[in-house]
């Protein structure tokens, strides 16, 4: 039997992993891949198979969870955003080397363009690094069916496989066809085999080896699945695409074949070499359509040699940088015709911004204050919503990079010296990357002040739970920062003296302080209370 | 027969719900759809787009090329203009005239004229219907039932069918308010 439902791309990689008998999905959340772990919290398919399904406290210990439930022998799901990637690296890279037992597979989530991010780092650069299998899809439909491909060429080849999607494809949604049947998937036996799984370098050599000399076996499973697709246009006029993931949609949109284009889509890789070589002795110019970074067609320029008629993103007929887009694609076919309408003039920009009553609003109005009598102060930030500080009205903060980065670069800056060197930081960053960064601080006894504002929730990524609510004093306590330096606010304007007061007194102590202002989130308390009403509602009719 | 539509507004006015009602509306009608939403950090008040594609035949794109738009759908006045590269020459646009005041210095003067020199448009007082009528929270499908009429692929029956289905969770109170929206918007789009 079949059904229809309109998913996101997230929600369709999601009922396909549930189609596929995963007994776990390890994820921290992270725009655009947050929507798949969310969707299978939900479902109920998770309570009754007892699926593992709770928030990770970050992507590498979503990584190495997952690992162990392959190990165990079953079927796990790791979904992180890209640069969640660089986090979880260790044991992705590493977890190439043991392999997998139970099928394991990595989502990773890029956002072309930053709609949300800090950078487009292409996530298919790790797999090639790692030299595992890598899918793309270019569907909804497609993410669907390669999710259960991927789990099926997991267990086969004994490897993890990454599943790369970006933002379009993620946060777009389409009628997929999904199967009701739940087929059954058998548990395999727990793995016994300490020479793959004992990464010492006498065993990791071997596994290298291996690994190594498996890599043309990948490449002829890329040109040889369901999802690779040679189309010789009819009116062929020798010129050829070949694209992947949502580049392959603009290039139909195009209606490309009709125009006589030869179009090769590739949708795993390791890159097939072979099938390349014969799509290029068909064409005479090919164009790559990729949504990413040149990944694809660096490669396909190895492959062709010099001399061969390529273009793409590097060469200028498609932009270097940025989310692709269908208009992008009719440009470089030579295809493109100018929109009627224009933007009139005078039309400003809306930036997004912090909510109407955010405790952060607070923490902000409260920190600029007391800094206007700091002038050679800094104010490291992080990641998260309280990022939009650095926009007016408040301009309040001087870094943000990674997560986690705020303590640390916060320290090493106090180290040479800088004074006052403030952290600001929110819960859910904290617990992902900020405890190591503020140990450190605690061992060198540095001289900073970490504020890390506590809304009890995961805000940005639209309310998840937060792995250390009710714990952050105990934690500060536990690495070492003294117990009269871990001070608790609650930002609200009317405490305001009291705030400023507080980060005044912990900015003149020559050590390592704690405040933690903590009040919930405006939407996280929106939504409760929308629950709660329509839930009485729903009572009322009954 | 295709229908692109853009809906466009601020981050918190309810496109995402414009979005689903109409998402349900064509999958029960057998149409195929792709709808591009915008999630993440620019949800914070800022400006937010999403694209919606109707059609009988296959759709590719995701994004809504530039010039192909049938409707802007938005539900402020200046997100309505933000998108107009996407409009087809005898498109239409559809919007609340109430800006949405969380930015400096509103260009409300460039605002008021530019719908202004437009052809195809329909201006709607959202917030004065809302408040006339004590329907705070169903601006959004009122905007919806102004549209109605243009949206062609789709009957307004078939979009109040899918209101039903959308908001029966939340209790019949919360159904019939947004029915009492889409036909106030329904009443008025029809005047125009």
């Amino acid at each position: 039997m079949q059904q229809i439902k309109l998913l996101l791309g997230d929600e369709a990689i999601a009922e396909g992993a549930l189609q596929s008998g995963i007994k776990g999905v390890y994820a921290y959340p992270g725009t655009p891949s947050t929507e798949i772990t969310e969707y299978i919290q939900h479902s109920l398919l998770s309570e009754e198979n007892g699926i593992h399904c709770t928030w990770s406290s970050n992507e590498k210990t979503a990584m190495e969870a997952a690992l162990g439930m392959s190990y165990a022998g079953c079927r796990s799901l790791v979904c992180m955003k890209h640069v969640g990637m660089n986090v979880a690296a260790d044991a992705f890279v590493n977890a190439a080397m043991t392999g997998a037992n139970g099928g394991l597979v990595v989502v990773a989530a890029d956002d072309p363009s930053m709609h949300s991010s800090q950078n487009e780092q292409d996530s298919r650069f790790y797999g090639k690094f790692a030299m595992i299998p890598v899918l793309e899809p270019s569907t909804q439909q497609e993410a669907y069916e390669m999710v259960q491909y991927a789990f099926t060429l997991s267990e086969q080849e004994k490897l993890p496989v990454l599943l790369r999607i970006t933002t379009r494809l993620a946060h777009s949604r389409a009628a997929v066809n999904i199967r009701t049947e739940r087929p059954d998937i058998a548990r395999k036996t727990v793995a016994d085999d300490p020479s793959s799984w004992v990464l010492l370098p006498a065993n990791a050599k071997k596994k290298n080896m291996a690994l190594t000399a498996k890599q043309s076996h990948l490449e002829r499973l890329s040109g040889e699945n369901a999802f690779f697709k040679l189309t010789l246009s009819e009116q062929g006029n020798g010129k050829g695409i070949i694209t992947c993931g949502t580049g392959y949609n603009y290039v139909m949109e195009n209606k490309a074949l009709e125009a006589g284009f030869h179009v090769l889509k590739i949708a795993q890789y390791p890159v097939p070499e072979e099938k390349v070589k014969d799509f290029a002795a068909q064409c005479t110019e090919i164009l790559v359509v990729e949504d990413g970074q040149p990944f694809l067609e660096e490669q396909v320029r190895s492959i062709v040699g010099g001399g061969y008629p390529l273009r793409g993103r590097l060469t200028g007929e498609l932009p270097r940088t940025g989310e692709l887009n269908p208009d992008h694609v009719a440009t470089a076919l030579g295809m493109k015709s100018a929109p009627f309408f224009k933007i009139p003039d005078g039309i400003v920009p809306r930036p997004p911004a912090l909510c109407q009553g955010c405790g952060h609003r607070d923490v902000y109005i409260a920190l600029n204050k007391v800094l206007a009598d700091y002038p050679a102060s800094k104010v490291f930030a992080d990641i998260g919503c309280y990022t939009l500080g650095a926009l007016p009205p408040f301009c309040a903060i001087d870094t943000c990079v990674d997560m986690g980065a705020s303590i640390t670069m916060a320290k090493g800056a106090a180290d040479a010296g800088l004074f006052p060197a403030v952290a600001v930081i929110g819960d859910s960053t904290f617990t992902h990357s900020g405890m190591t960064g503020l140990l450190d601080a605690v061992n060198d006894h540095s001289n900073i002040t970490v504020i890390i504002s506590d809304n009890l929730t995961t805000a940005m990524t639209g309310g998840q739970d937060s792995a250390g609510t009710n714990k952050f004093e105990a934690i500060c306590l536990a690495l070492g920062v003294e117990k009269e330096h871990v001070k608790v606010v609650v930002p609200l304007p009317k405490n305001m003296d009291e705030i400023t007061a507080t980060i005044r007194k912990e900015i003149e102590y020559q050590g390592v302080s704690v405040i933690i202002p903590r009040r919930e989130c405006m939407q996280t308390l929106a939504r409760k209370k929308r629950k709660a009403l329509s839930k009485r509602n729903q009572e009322g009719t009954k | 027969m295709k229908k692109d539509i853009i809906l466009s507004g601020v981050g918190g006015q309810g496109i995402l719900s414009i979005a689903t009602i109409i998402g349900d509306a064509a999958t029960r009608a057998g149409l195929n759809l792709k709808q591009a939403e915008v999630h993440g950090m620019s949800q914070r008040g800022g400006e937010v787009e999403s694209g919606l594609r109707l059609s009988d035949t296959e759709i590719h794109s995701d994004l809504v090329p530039l010039g192909s738009a049938d409707l802007i759908l938005s539900m402020e006045p200046m997100e309505a203009l933000r998108y107009l590269p996407f409009l087809q020459k005898e498109g239409y646009v559809i919007t609340s005239s109430s800006p949405f005041l969380n930015i400096a210095a509103y260009p409300e003067e460039v605002v008021r004229r530019a719908l202004a020199g437009l052809e195809h448009v329909i201006t709607v007082d959202l917030d004065q219907i809302i408040r006339e009528h004590s329907i705070p929270k169903s601006a959004n499908v009122l905007l919806l039932g102004v549209a109605a009429e243009f949206i062609g692929i789709l009957t307004p029956e078939q979009l109040e069918e899918s209101i039903r289905n959308i908001f029966s969770p939340k209790g019949e109170a919360v159904v019939e308010m947004n029915i009492k929206a889409f036909k106030l918007g329904r009443e008025y789009g029809k005047r125009q």
